[in-house]
C-alpha cells in the first residue's frame, strides 16, 4: 500500500485534481466577473473619445471569436484521441489547438496595435482602460493555455500522453473551455452590446 | 543529521504537519509584530498631544497594524490549524496536494517580509527617512492610494504584497476544499465531520470566491499607480466608490473567514470539556455555511456614509440585521452546549467561554451600525474600532489560543502549564475589555479613529489612557503565554494520545502522531467516534499493518514561490528585468515541480 | 450544497461523448455565432437587441460547458463547484450595476 490517497481511494469518487480544478475555475469567475463589473459600470462614463462604436471592428473580432470556437473543438478531438490511446490524432489535435490559440493571440496583438494608433491607450479614457485590462487579462490567459498545450503537444511527441493519464488532457481542456466561454461573454458584452 | 540536512529538509517538507508548525510560529511571529505596532500607537495615544511618534510614523503604524493583523497573523494561525489539524479530524494521510501546501506556505512568508521589508528600505528609494510602510489605512481608501497623494513606495509595498498573499490563500483554499471533500476515512460522512473541520470548508470556499475581487480591485490600482490609467480619478470618469465596492465585497467575506475558523475550534473545545456533544450540530453546520453565504450580501454596511440612497442603504441594512440570526442561533447552541455539562476549566475553555462573551458584544455593537442612521455617528469613530476589536481579538484571537491550549498537547507532545495558562487568559482578559470597552465611549464622543493625536479640550484623556493601559496588560499576559511555550519544551508535562478525552479522530493517535498520521485508516461510524460505546482504537484488532509509503520533499515550491517577490522588485523598483528573471523562475519552478517524480 | 456520499469509489471515468457530438455543437456555436452578428448588423432588430445578444451568449455558453467541459455527463458535484461561484459573480455583477445606476429609470 502506498500513501497516494489522492488518487486511488477517495470519499467522491472523483478525480482531486479535476476537482481543484473546477475550483479554481469557480474562482476564476469571480475575477472575470470582477473585470466585466468594472467594464460594465464604468461603461459610457469616459469623457474624452474614441469610443466603441468609433473603434471596435465587429467583422475582425468574429473571425477570432470563430477561431477561438474552433479551437475548443479540437481540443475535445484531443481529448476524445487520448482517451481511445490514438497518440498520432492527439498529436495533431493538440498542435492544432495551440496554433489557433496562437493566431487568436496576433489577431489580438494586430488590434491592440491598430487601436494606440487610431489614438486609445490605456491612459486615454475608462473605456480604454477597461477594455484593455480586461480583453488583455482575457489574452494572458489564453497564453498560459497555449504554453500549457504545447507542453501535452511536446509530451505527447515524448510518447508519454496515454490514455492512463488523460486526465492531464482533460483538465487542460477543462482551461481552454473556459477561456473560450470567457470570450463568448466578452464578445457580446464589450464587442456587441455597444 | 547534519544541521544543513535537517534544514534542507524544513525547506522541501511536504508534511501537512511540519507545514503546519511552520505556518504557526512564522504568523506568530507577526502577531507580536503587529502586536508592537499597536503598543506604539497606544503609546502615541496615552495622554494629548502626544510625542512618541511622528504623524507619518502614526500613518504608517495602524495601517500595517491592520493589514499584519488580518493578514499576516490571523488568517495563517487559521491556516496553521487547518493544516495540523484538518487531516487528523477528518482521518487522512496529508492533504489532496502536499506541493501545493507547501507553495501556499512560502508565498505567505515571503509576500509577508517583502511587505515588511518597507519598514527599512526607506534609503533605496531615496524617501529621506528609514521607514516606507504602507500608509493608507489596511483598507487603502482610493484617492489616498493614487501616485499624486502618494507618490513613494509605500502604497506599491502594500499592494504587491497583498497580491502576492493572496496567491498563498487561494492556494490554500483550493487545496483544503479537495481534501475536506475527497480524503475523508470512510464512514465519514459529511454529516459526521467535526464542526471545525466544517468551517473550514466554509471558509476556504469563502477565500476561493472573495480574493478574486480584491486581486481585480488591487490590479486596477496597480494600473492607475504604474500605467497612468485612471480607474479611481473622479475627473476622468472615474469613480473612487468603485474601490469601496470591490474592496468591501471582498473585506465582508474576509471578516467570515477569520471569524469562521475560531467558531471551529470553541466548537471543538466546548463539548469536550463539558463532556456533553455539541447541542445542535446540524443547525451549527448549517448557520456556518448561512452565514458564509449571507456574508456575500452585506458588503454595503461599511459604505453607509457615501451616501448611496434610500433603496441601497435600506437592502443592506436589512441584511446585515438578518446575518445577526445565524450567528446568534450559534452562540445559543454553544450555551445550552454549556448546559448541564460536566464543566472542566481548562485554560483553553476559558478563552472559549471568554470568545462566547466578547464575540457577542461585538456583534451586538456590529447589529448597531446595521441601522444607517446610527451608522452615520459612529463611522470613522473609536467606536468602530471598538466593534472590530471585540469581535477579532475577543473573537478570533480568544478562539485562536483556546486551540493553541487544546491541540498544543496534540502538536508537540507535551502539554502547555495550566497555571501559567491561566494567569495568560487573566491578563488578556482583562487587558483586552480595559484596551477596547473605552473605545466605545471614546467614539461616540467624538474622536476619529486614525488621526495622531488629540487635544485635552475633548474630554477624552482618561479614557484613552485607561485604553492604553489596557494595551499593555495584554501585551504582558502574551509574553506570559510565550514564556508558557518556552518551559514547555523542556518542562511539559507529557501528554499521551487523549489528555483531554476529546471525542474526534485526531485524539486516536500518539502526540506528536507519526509522519504518516494513521497506522490503519479508521472506519467512522459516529459523529463522536472516542466517545461512543464501541470506542475507536488506533489500530483495531486483526487488523493488518501493511507498509505505508512517505513521500519524500521537493524544493520546487519553495523555488517557484521565490519567483513571485522577485517579480514584485520590478514595478517596486522600476526596473523591468527584475520582471524576466521573476517570470523565469516562475516557469522553471512549475515546469520541475510538475515533471519531478513525486506520489502524492 | 449536496450531500456528498462517503463511501470508498473508486475514481471512474463518466463517459464521454463521441466526435459525433462534438462536431454538431460546434455547428451550432457557429450558427448561432453567425446570428449573433447579424442580429448586430440588421437594423430591424436593435429594439431588442440587448436582450437577443444576451440569451444567444447565454446559450452559446451553456453548450460549451455542457458538451465540451462534460458537465452534463461528470458528476453533478462540478456542476455545483462552478454554478455557485458563477451565480455568485453574476449576482455581484447585477448589484454593482445596480449601485452605479446602471437600471436607473430615465427620467
Amino acid at each position: 500500500m502506498t500513501i497516494a490517497a489522492a488518487t486511488h481511494r477517495t470519499s467522491m469518487g472523483l478525480d482531486s485534481r479535476k476537482m481543484a480544478f473546477w475550483a479554481f475555475i469557480g474562482s476564476e469567475c469571480l475575477l472575470f466577473g470582477s473585470l466585466i463589473s468594472t467594464y460594465l459600470v464604468y461603461k459610457g462614463r469616459s469623457v474624452v473619445g474614441p469610443y466603441p462604436h468609433d473603434i471596435l471592428n465587429i467583422p475582425f473580432t468574429s473571425v477570432s471569436t470563430f477561431d477561438l470556437l474552433m479551437s475548443s473543438l479540437m481540443m475535445v478531438l484531443a481529448l476524445a484521441a487520448v482517451q481511445r490511446g490514438d497518440l498520432k490524432w492527439a498529436k495533431v489535435w493538440l498542435v492544432a489547438t495551440a496554433l489557433l490559440g496562437i493566431f487568436f493571440l496576433s489577431g489580438q496583438v494586430y488590434e491592440f496595435t491598430s487601436f494606440v494608433r487610431e489614438g486609445l491607450t490605456l491612459q486615454t479614457n475608462l473605456f480604454g482602460a477597461t477594455f484593455f485590462v480586461l480583453t488583455g487579462t482575457h489574452g494572458a490567459h489564453v497564453t498560459v493555455g497555449v504554453v500549457w498545450l504545447l507542453t501535452l503537444w511536446v509530451r505527447a511527441l515524448q510518447g508519454q500522453l496515454t490514455a492512463a493519464n488523460a486526465v492531464t488532457v482533460e483538465i487542460c481542456g477543462l482551461y481552454w473551455h473556459f477561456v473560450d466561454v470567457i470570450w463568448i461573454v466578452i464578445f457580446t458584452v464589450v464587442y456587441l452590446i455597444q | 543529521m547534519s544541521r544543513l540536512k535537517r534544514l534542507m529538509s524544513w525547506l522541501t517538507t511536504t508534511d501537512h504537519k511540519r507545514i503546519g508548525l511552520l505556518y504557526f510560529y512564522t504568523a506568530f511571529v507577526f502577531f507580536l509584530v503587529g502586536g508592537l505596532e499597536a503598543l506604539f500607537i497606544r503609546a502615541q495615544l496615552a495622554q494629548p498631544d502626544g510625542h512618541v511618534v511622528s504623524a507619518e510614523t502614526f500613518n504608517q503604524l495602524f495601517t500595517m497594524h491592520g493589514t499584519t493583523m488580518v493578514f499576516l497573523a490571523l488568517m495563517p494561525l487559521t491556516a496553521s490549524f487547518f493544516n495540523y489539524i484538518v487531516p487528523l479530524q477528518i482521518g487522512a494521510r496529508d492533504v489532496a496536494f502536499p506541493r501545493l501546501n507547501a507553495f501556499s506556505y512560502w508565498v505567505f512568508v515571503l509576500g509577508a517580509l517583502l511587505m515588511n521589508a518597507s519598514w527599512f528600505t526607506g534609503p533605496l528609494f531615496h524617501a529621506g527617512r528609514l521607514n516606507v510602510a504602507p500608509d493608507a489605512g489596511w483598507f487603502g481608501y482610493a484617492n489616498l492610494t493614487s501616485r499624486q497623494y502618494s507618490p513613494g513606495p509605500n502604497i506599491d509595498f502594500w499592494l504587491l504584497g497583498l497580491q502576492i498573499l493572496g496567491v498563498s490563500s487561494l492556494a490554500a483554499g483550493f487545496n483544503f476544499i479537495v481534501t475536506i471533500l475527497n480524503l475523508r476515512a470512510p464512514g465519514m460522512k459529511m454529516m459526521r465531520l467535526p464542526v471545525f473541520s466544517w468551517m473550514t470548508l466554509v471558509t476556504s470556499f469563502l477565500i476561493i470566491t472573495a480574493f478574486p475581487v480584491i486581486t481585480v480591485a488591487l490590479v486596477l490600482l496597480m494600473f492607475d499607480r504604474f500605467f497612468g490609467t485612471h480607474f479611481y480619478l473622479t475627473s476622468a470618469g472615474g469613480d473612487p466608490v468603485l474601490w469601496q465596492h470591490l474592496f468591501w465585497i471582498f473585506g465582508h467575506p474576509e471578516v467570515y473567514i477569520l471569524i469562521l475558523p475560531a467558531m471551529g475550534i470553541v466548537s471543538e473545545v466546548l463539548p469536550t470539556f463539558a463532556r456533553k456533544p455539541l447541542f445542535g450540530y446540524t443547525v451549527v453546520v448549517y448557520s456556518g455555511v448561512l452565514i458564509g453565504f449571507m456574508g456575500w450580501g452585506v458588503w454595503s454596511h461599511h459604505m453607509f456614509s457615501v451616501g448611496l440612497g434610500p433603496i441601497a442603504d435600506s437592502v443592506f441594512s436589512a441584511t446585515t440585521m438578518l446575518i445577526a440570526v445565524p450567528t446568534g442561533v450559534k452562540i445559543f447552541n454553544w450555551l445550552a452546549t454549556l448546559w448541564g455539562g460536566q464543566l472542566r476549566f481548562t485554560t483553553a475553555m476559558l478563552f472559549a467561554i471568554g470568545f462566547i462573551a466578547l464575540f457577542t458584544i461585538g456583534g451586538l455593537s456590529g447589529v448597531t451600525h446595521a441601522s444607517p442612521p446610527a451608522d452615520l455617528q459612529q463611522t470613522d469613530t473609536y467606536y468602530v474600532v471598538a466593534h472590530i476589536h471585540y469581535v477579532l481579538f475577543g473573537g478570533t484571537i480568544f478562539g485562536l489560543f483556546a486551540g493553541m491550549y487544546y491541540w498544543w498537547p496534540k502538536m508537540t507532545g507535551r502539554l502547555l502549564s495550566e497555571t501559567l495558562g491561566k494567569w495568560h487568559f487573566a491578563l488578556v482578559f482583562v487587558g483586552m475589555n480595559l484596551a477596547f470597552f473605552p473605545m466605545h465611549l471614546i467614539g461616540l464622543l467624538g474622536m476619529p479613529r486614525r488621526i495622531y493625536t488629540y487635544s485635552p479640550d475633548l474630554g477624552v484623556s482618561t479614557l484613552n489612557l485607561v485604553s492604553t493601559i489596557g494595551a499593555f496588560l495584554i501585551g504582558v499576559g502574551v509574553l506570559v503565554f510565550i514564556w508558557n511555550v518556552w518551559r514547555t519544551r523542556t518542562r511539559g508535562q507529557t501528554a499521551g494520545n487523549d489528555p483531554w478525552g476529546g471525542a474526534t479522530l485526531e485524539w486516536t493517535i500518539s502526540s506528536p502522531p507519526p509522519v504518516h498520521n494513521f497506522d490503519v485508516i479508521p472506519t467512522v461510524a459516529s459523529r463522536l467516534p472516542r466517545w461512543t460505546k464501541t470506542q475507536l482504537k488506533a489500530i483495531p484488532e486483526g487488523a493488518k499493518l501493511a507498509e505505508i509509503h512517505v513521500p519524500g520533499g521537493s524544493i520546487w515550491p519553495l523555488v517557484t514561490a521565490l519567483g513571485l517577490p522577485v517579480l514584485a522588485l520590478a514595478p517596486l523598483s522600476h526596473r523591468l528585468p527584475f520582471a524576466f528573471v521573476g517570470a523565469t523562475i516562475i516557469l522553471l519552478g512549475i515546469f520541475r515541480w510538475a515533471f519531478e517524480p513525486f506520489e502524492a | 450544497m449536496q450531500q456528498p456520499s462517503t463511501d470508498e469509489h473508486p475514481v471512474v471515468q463518466h463517459a464521454h461523448p463521441t466526435a459525433g457530438v462534438y462536431l454538431r455543437v460546434a455547428t451550432i456555436l457557429v450558427i448561432l455565432t453567425v446570428i449573433e452578428v447579424g442580429v448586430f448588423y440588421v437594423p430591424a432588430f436593435h429594439s431588442i437587441l440587448v436582450p437577443a445578444l444576451l440569451l444567444l451568449s447565454a446559450v452559446k455558453f451553456t453548450l460549451v460547458v455542457m458538451f465540451y467541459m462534460h458537465l452534463k455527463m461528470d458528476s453533478r458535484f462540478f456542476t455545483f463547484l462552478f454554478g455557485g461561484p458563477l451565480l455568485l459573480g453574476l449576482g455581484m455583477t447585477m448589484g454593482l450595476m445596480f449601485l452605479f445606476g446602471a437600471f436607473a429609470l430615465r427620467r
